[in-house]
């Protein structure tokens, strides 16, 4: 079981929800991907999607100013 | 029900195509099926020889050819300015984080979207399927694409 740390904080839309799939995809079963993120879209989808998708959201925490964390497991 | 895009690509237009590439990765991070179906100008986009190349049938479709080129000489459909106007704006892209054609490519091939070229124009412009680059999945007529983008949303851009 691993944990990756993605940084999507600087990315603009689609990069941010290509860059978290790719990611998402690459997750064995147990694994956890932490992704950084931006308010807006971002914040609004990327746990969606990463939901619809059959991935399990454990937390979505603020870290500061716009950024904010969101810890996904396979 | 799996969600699904299927998106016409007539234009060869370095914007247009900007456009068809940035709903297509969009869609297909966010769980969707991407079908892509290339046709006329925006075969360009699948050529495998990005610049300005001699490729077609006969010597009218081989000049057709040249004077269309790949992705890498593909014009903007408004402030082209004898293709500046395209190396500007991935400037532009480039110093805004934003991603480029090309990066949209290639994430778009990482994501496993369905690559289709159109049958009819290629026969007009003289090309083959060893003219596009690998990822090509098929070459289709209407009824075909009908048939694979049914029960999704279809966007002819």
């Amino acid at each position: 079981m691993a944990t990756k740390v993605l940084d999507i904080t600087k990315e603009h839309c689609p990069m941010t929800f290509v860059k978290t799939k790719i990611e998402l995809a690459k997750l064995k079963e147990g694994d956890i991907l932490e992704v950084l993120l931006s308010e807006g879209e971002p914040l609004e989808n990327v746990p969606r999607s990463a939901t619809e998708q059959g991935f399990n959201v454990l937390s979505v925490e603020f870290v500061e100013g716009t950024t904010h964390k969101v810890i996904i497991k396979k | 029900m799996e969600k699904k895009l299927s998106i016409i690509a007539f234009s060869g237009d370095f914007d247009k195509l900007t456009a068809v590439f940035t709903l297509a990765t969009g869609a297909a991070a966010v769980g969707y099926e991407v079908n892509l179906f290339f046709t006329f100008w925006g075969l360009d986009a699948l050529k495998k020889k990005q610049g300005r190349a001699f490729i077609g049938g006969n010597w009218l479709t081989r000049i057709f050819g040249f004077l269309m080129g790949g992705l890498n000489v593909a014009p903007n459909s408004r402030f082209n300015f004898l293709g500046i106007g395209p190396k500007v704006f991935r400037g532009l892209m480039r110093k805004n984080n934003v991603a480029t054609l090309e990066e949209l490519v290639e994430a778009a091939k990482a994501l496993g979207i369905n690559f289709y070229a159109c049958e009819m124009a290629m026969h007009v412009l003289g090309l083959s399927k060893d003219d596009f680059i690998p990822e090509v999945k098929d070459v289709l007529g209407v009824a075909s694409f009908l048939k694979l983008s049914d029960g999704g949303q279809t966007l002819f851009i």
